[in-house]
């Protein structure tokens, strides 16, 4: 299964409205991403805890392509 | 060292027992995925001792070790009984030298 940028984006909006989000297509098969998301609601919490966070907006749509999904978060100062 | 383990609480009492843990798909030697290759690299690279566990050879530990550590991917980095992330943390971490730091804090033996 596949999955776009614009899903990616529109789930992680949902649960963290003020993120900014980079999608990157890594190899261009709709299949690899990156995804680098910036938002106030990180600061102040571990690495491990922002990234639940990115994966709990995701899960229920993306379970099995969670995977092949690289996340980095950062703190908006 | 390769463990081969049948069950959650075998898995988490080797977690308690050893410093380092690994739980990946497939094993150091023969990875069974670019995530999972990749901290096997890091760690080869950092020259630690650690235990690499395949969770593709169980199914039930597979999913009891999402469920137990509350991440829904592999690899999982565990180190001195706590959960340090998933590949992209621990890649973090190495780039940014804070896993040798973590190492160094938790007295384990990195041979550089």
């Amino acid at each position: 299964m596949t999955m776009n940028i614009k899903d990616i984006e529109g789930l992680i909006k949902k649960k963290i409205p003020d993120a900014r989000i980079v999608i990157k297509d890594l190899v261009g098969d709709s299949n690899h991403f990156s995804a680098e998301i910036t938002s106030k609601e990180f600061n102040g919490k571990t690495r491990i805890e922002q990234h639940k966070m990115v994966y709990n907006a995701l899960s229920e749509e993306l379970k099995e392509e969670l995977h092949a999904l690289s996340i980095k978060t950062m703190e908006e100062k | 060292m390769t463990k081969n383990i049948q069950n959650v609480e075998e898995a988490k009492e080797t977690i308690k027992t050893n410093n380092i843990v690994l739980f990946m798909k497939g094993t150091k030697d023969m990875p069974g995925c670019g995530f999972s290759a990749n901290v096997v690299q890091i760690l080869n690279n950092l020259n630690v001792k650690y235990i690499d566990i395949d969770v593709l050879s169980d199914d039930n530990l597979k999913e009891s070790m999402k469920k137990f550590t509350n991440w829904p991917t592999f690899p999982q980095l565990y180190v001195k009984g706590e959960f340090v992330g998933g590949c992209d943390i621990v890649k973090e971490m190495f780039e940014s030298g804070e896993l040798l730091e973590l190492f160094n804090t938790k007295g384990i033996d990195v041979k550089t």
